[in-house]
């Protein structure tokens, strides 16, 4: 189906009342593996960081990674779950070749944390979403199909397995049911997904970044005719990998539901893939039911009791929440809404406290990162924070600035050097001659020229039009190719001409 | 005392990509049947009192610090497998999926 041919979204809204749940991957950043001493690097050689373990080769054990139990503890607790006293873990038994040992080991009714929330902003208003629960399981390889036209499943002749991903640390994140958000359901989802990604950030448990696999959602979706209780049928669209993804997928996925349902057809319960290009889905397999998984306990793994003297130490390292953390900052530098949700999308927070602390102040910092490094970093497209800058020469370029040393033109092109490269902002300044220049005789010559050159205005400007200057002071600025001091400049036309 | 019908057979051969023959199935069915009843007299025995038991020792939160152990390389990682390309296991092409 494609997006032409869809019932429009106001329609589909006319009749329907969407329900949402959202099950999101988080791959934790451990070192090594959920369950052997594998490292986890990104981007290592094919197959260079496995073992009998993870390549479920026969005899081999499992043994838990203590870290990725406390980062999962440490998820529950911020979402405000309750944390299981004793659970186990389960296979997943489905045979498919990114999962050597035929199964997943995965938590099935004892997940480690239950039962909790998570508020998120959403135009101005806040929803509560409920989280159903969070659990423990690991990551399958990857796979290459072969063959065929486009590197899809589609017409692959044969597929080729890295298992160096097979068994990372991942958390799975599932919602309730989200009912009740009518048309601002695809935002609740975006919203919820960015302020999960800002909690696990904060956490200090992954980057979870979404453009590497870091971070996945799982969108699922159902319509039911507005003022039924029942639940329709959902469809379940897999890998939405960036949170505008997150917010079309949903989107799409309503105006399809609607137009199925509208026709007088059915939805069939499968899972669906998402397509970047025109923001559609398509159909993918039929999904199995629980019982074909065949869940059970897995004998190899003992139960994990976390103590609670663990599970309250660990509450104690969770760190002040991104909501209550962004309110904080927002009172502090007294911005509007407007410019603190800037901040936050562009995830520039954390340089501009840096940045603070390297000794700018807040206007400064925020004015840099906010404004010209978020320029040059949509330019080259990639995030802010990613720019070859660091707080501390973002705080020296402000201080030059602050002193008078710098004006913004100059401050600009020193930035363009610590970017390309050209070492520290007082080596560029040095190299590239960027002092401004407010020595009253470098600048007097200049001055008289510029009052010789423009006789007309300097009359005017004698004969008490004072704001006509601006002229005179743009004429020394490019002669001077902008380094002068444009104050100076301004008292040293006005002092030329007698109107001081 | 549970029965396992042919039909489930062949449910769990197609769960576990097994192509199975009509004879192999009549066979597994019945074979898989005298299994399930021996696990079902087990259950019999098993009164209220019992908690169902899914590992026999008496021991939990087993873990391992987060330190990197050397594990396999990648030839090694290989030397099993019966086709491999680009330093990667080569396997069939996945029928019916996705």
């Amino acid at each position: 189906m494609s997006t032409t041919s869809l019932m429009s979204y106001e329609d589909a809204l006319e009749t329907y009342d969407p329900v949402m749940g959202l099950e999101v991957h988080v791959e934790l950043g451990t070192a090594t593996k959920m369950f052997c001493g594998c490292s986890t690097e990104f981007g290592a050689e094919p197959n260079s960081q496995v073992c009998p373990t993870c390549l479920g080769m026969p005899g081999a054990l499992p043994v838990v990674n203590a870290v990725a139990v406390e980062s999962a503890i440490r998820i529950g607790l911020a979402l405000n779950c309750n944390i299981a006293e004793w659970c186990r873990f389960a296979r997943k038994n489905y045979f498919y070749p990114d999962m050597p040992k035929n199964f997943q080991t995965s938590q099935y009714d004892e997940p480690i944390a239950f039962e909790g929330y998570l508020d998120v902003q959403v135009e101005g208003k806040t929803w509560r979403v409920e989280i159903e629960r969070a659990h423990m399981e690991e990551d399958t390889g990857k796979s290459l199909h072969m063959g065929g036209a486009t590197g899809r499943i589609h017409g692959a002749d044969y597929s080729l397995l890295d298992y160096n991903r097979c068994g990372i640390p991942l958390i799975e994140i599932v919602t309730k049911p989200i009912e009740g958000a009518g048309e601002l359901a695809p935002l609740v989802a975006k919203a919820y997904v960015a302020e999960l990604r800002e909690l696990i950030r904060a956490l200090g448990v992954s980057e979870a970044r979404m453009e590497l696999g870091q971070m996945r959602c799982d969108a699922n979706l159902s319509l039911r005719p507005k003022g039924r209780e029942k639940f329709g049928t959902r469809s379940e669209t897999k890998n939405v990998n960036s949170l505008r993804s997150v917010e079309r997928a949903i989107r799409f996925e309503i105006q399809r539901h609607a137009t199925v349902l509208t026709d007088g057809g059915t939805i069939v319960q499968e899972t669906r893939h998402f397509h970047e290009d025109d923001g559609s889905t398509t159909a993918g397999r039929i999904k199995e039911e629980a019982e074909d998984y065949r869940y059970f306990p897995e004998p190899d793994l003992v139960p994990v009791a976390p103590s609670r003297e663990w599970v309250e130490e660990l509450r104690a390292t969770l760190p002040e929440l991104p909501s209550l953390r962004r309110a904080r900052l927002q009172a502090e530098w007294g911005v509007n809404d407007f410019e603190m949700q800037s901040m936050v999308n562009a995830g520039v927070l954390d340089v501009i406290l840096a940045t603070i602390d390297a000794g700018a102040h807040a206007d400064a910092a925020r004015k840099w990162w906010l404004g010209e490094l978020s320029r040059r970093a949509n330019e080259r497209g990639v995030e802010v924070a990613t720019l070859p800058i660091t707080a501390a020469q973002v705080a020296r370029v402000a201080a030059l600035v602050e002193s008078g040393e710098l004006n913004d033109k100059l401050a600009r092109q020193v930035i363009d050097g610590v970017l390309a490269g050209e070492g520290e902002p007082d080596a560029v300044v040095e190299a590239r001659g960027l002092k401004v220049v407010s020595d009253d005789s470098a600048l007097g010559a200049a001055v008289d020229e510029a009052i010789a050159a423009n006789a007309g205005i300097a009359d005017k400007i004698r004969g008490g039009k004072v704001q006509a200057v601006g002229a005179l002071v743009g004429a020394v600025m490019k002669t001077t190719r902008g380094q002068a001091d444009a104050a100076r400049v301004r008292e040293l036309i006005l002092e030329r001409l007698g109107v001081s | 005392m549970p029965g396992i019908t042919r039909e489930e057979v062949a449910h769990l051969a197609r769960l576990s990509r097994l192509e199975l023959g009509a004879e192999e199935l009549d066979h597994l069915a019945a074979q898989l049947d005298d299994i399930i009843g021996a696990v079902a007299r087990v259950a019999e025995v098993a009164a209220d009192d019992i908690p169902p038991t899914s590992h026999p020792l008496p021991l939990t939160n087993v873990m391992r610090p987060d330190v990197i152990r050397p594990g396999l390389s990648p030839e090694e990682a290989l030397s099993g497998a019966p086709a491999a390309e680009e330093q990667r296991f080569r396997v069939p092409r996945i029928l019916g999926e996705e």
